[in-house]
């Protein structure tokens, strides 16, 4: 790749879900509005190198693609007429576009966010949706982050425009009702995103921790178009504090480092800040019950604490708390008696784990007797920590762990 | 990846003159539009080298050296950190920056920032006592 086609690249990867949106919204199709800004690019793709990147580039490529948006209106709408003479006129501007061409970029941004996280896509479509026409992540990138092949990816991008198109989901923000669980489907693609990114291992293609950075940026960008939402900013101040230990969570080997022991000099104290700011916020909108604002905020207890010693383990275990009543879970509730064992001691924390040995959601979760087998030995119960722990070790599919975990069953003799 | 955008000094900078009303207005729109794209990590401007110091290093010897400085175009007057998929992604972000020194000459120079994935080649050792370094300079914050 030359100069100029890296810079095409820099810039497509700055100004595509602008042009996209405002495209969509003219032509009121998601897919055909791709299709026209990749027109607008291949041109782009073509001239620049030839005659230089114009100054004000990205106007450039608005243009160019808008221009491409009228001509498609232009096209269809004599078609509608059939008239022969009007082949000859010079075709007029309908109003309407010309109204469009002014509007606000962000209100376009915000519609492309919410269809390409629309319900009537599968969760997996959602995602590569949101990271092709939000993100700027060629096919290729998304398949190599979600270790798939090009043309499962590219299949799946046309098959949700597809849907989009047949069922006929209009280009809008939604209103009322329905607002809620639209906005919680879009943050559900952002954090699956960064998930995913987050699990990625040593050896991994590097594709795979950037999306972590993917979807920080689609979190922070969503923070400025929806500024009254305060789970938006929930999860963006959760991202950003996870985001922060990315370099002490694995040790050199790759082998992974519990939260209580990495070394708190390393995490990101920038990150740090950002998630605290964006955690207040959350609050001072009234998010204290959002689910989370509520991961946000144990994890802030984390980033503030100096040392593992001085977490504050008991507004933790209040906070899982209020978590565990908004969204019910036993893998949260298992969480909290992680926290109630360091608040309260072990035993307290054993007796809400025995509680959890029945529920069928934990049934093949290695973390039950991984952290029951923990307590066991807090509690001198070593036999029994042994066969809990060698357990956990069958159960994870994750190999560092499984050694990991044989290693503490070995330590119980 | 991050990096940091360096704007350097000019002799409006270093007199201790704010901006004019324009370049301010021109800067915050700017700023905006990095935050919009959710790219902005960080951002400040630096008071004039006059308020500054240097500390000297000779072997074991420290000097003071009280500001201001006097090589103008070499000095920094402020920062950004931004976080972007590319080095022609920040280029592109840097060119679309109002003029610093408005119809002037100025310079803004781009610089990497390390990542996590840098510091593979560490020895153990090495980084086990960077770490040590880097906790107690944590522990030692108000």
């Amino acid at each position: 790749m030359n100069e100029t086609q890296r810079a095409i690249d820099a810039i497509w990867r700055i100004e595509s879900a602008r042009v996209i949106a405002v495209l969509a919204r003219m032509v009121r199709d998601v897919g055909l509005a791709e299709e026209l800004a990749q027109d607008a690019l291949v041109t782009a793709l073509e001239t620049w190198p030839r005659d230089g990147v114009p100054k004000n580039a990205g106007a450039w490529l608005m243009t160019a693609a808008k221009r491409r948006a009228i001509d498609h209106l232009r096209r269809g709408k004599m078609l509608e007429r059939k008239h022969d003479e009007i082949a000859h006129e010079p075709p007029a501007v309908p109003r309407e576009i010309e109204d469009v061409l002014d509007d606000d970029v962000g209100d376009d941004l915000l519609r492309l966010v919410f269809t390409a996280c629309h319900p009537v896509l599968s969760l997996e479509a959602r995602v590569a949706l949101t990271l092709r026409l939000l993100g700027g992540l060629t096919t290729t990138e998304i398949a190599r982050a979600f270790l798939t092949s090009e043309p499962t990816i590219s299949q799946r991008i046309v098959r949700a425009k597809r849907t989009l198109a047949e069922a006929g989901v209009p280009f809008e923000v939604p209103h009322g009702d329905d607002r809620a669980a639209r906005l919680s489907s879009v943050l559900a693609v952002i954090y699956l995103v960064f998930n995913e990114g987050y699990s990625a291992t040593a050896g991994d293609d590097w594709m795979r921790p950037a999306l972590c950075e993917d979807a920080l940026r689609l979190g922070r960008m969503l923070a400025g178009l929806e500024p009254d939402e305060p789970e938006v900013h929930g999860l963006v101040a959760l991202m950003e504090i996870q985001a922060s230990r990315t370099r002490a969570r694995t040790g050199p080997d790759g082998a992974p480092i519990l939260l209580a022991d990495q070394n708190r000099g390393q995490w990101d104290h920038l990150l740090i800040a950002r998630g605290l700011a964006a955690l207040e916020r959350a609050l001072a909108l009234g998010g204290d019950e959002g689910p989370y604002t509520l991961q946000a905020a144990i994890a802030a207890c984390h980033a503030r604490a100096r040392s593992a010693d001085e977490t504050d383990w008991a507004r933790i275990v209040e906070l899982y708390g209020v978590l565990a009543q908004v969204t019910p879970s036993p893998i949260i509730e298992l969480n909290r008696a992680v926290a109630i064992a360091m608040a309260q001691g072990p035993a307290a924390g054993l007796a809400l784990v025995d509680t959890l040995r029945d529920e069928p959601v934990l049934a093949g979760y290695y973390l039950l007797p991984g952290v029951r087998g923990d307590l066991l030995v807090k509690l001198g119960r070593l036999a029994e920590a042994r066969v809990e722990f060698e357990r956990a070790a069958q159960l994870t599919k994750n190999e560092r762990e499984r050694k990991l975990l044989l290693d503490r069953a070995a330590a119980c003799l | 990846m991050r990096f940091m955008i360096l704007v350097k000094a000019n002799k409006q900078s270093e007199a201790g003159e704010m901006p004019s009303q324009e370049l301010l207005q021109a800067m915050t729109a700017y700023n905006e539009q990095l935050v919009k794209a959710g790219v902005l990590l960080a951002a400040d401007g630096l008071h004039p080298s006059s308020k500054g110091a240097r500390v000297r290093f000779s072997g074991d010897k420290r000097t003071v050296i009280d500001g201001p400085f006097g090589e103008t175009k070499e000095l920094v007057a402020g920062f950004w950190i931004i976080q972007v998929k590319s080095r022609e992604e920040a280029i592109e972000w840097v060119k679309r920056v109002p003029n610093p020194g408005q119809v002037g000459e100025s310079e803004i120079e781009i610089r990497q920032i390390f990542e996590a994935s840098d510091f593979q080649n560490l020895t153990p050792d090495l980084e086990k006592r960077l770490d040590n370094m880097k906790t107690q300079v944590e522990r030692q914050r108000p």
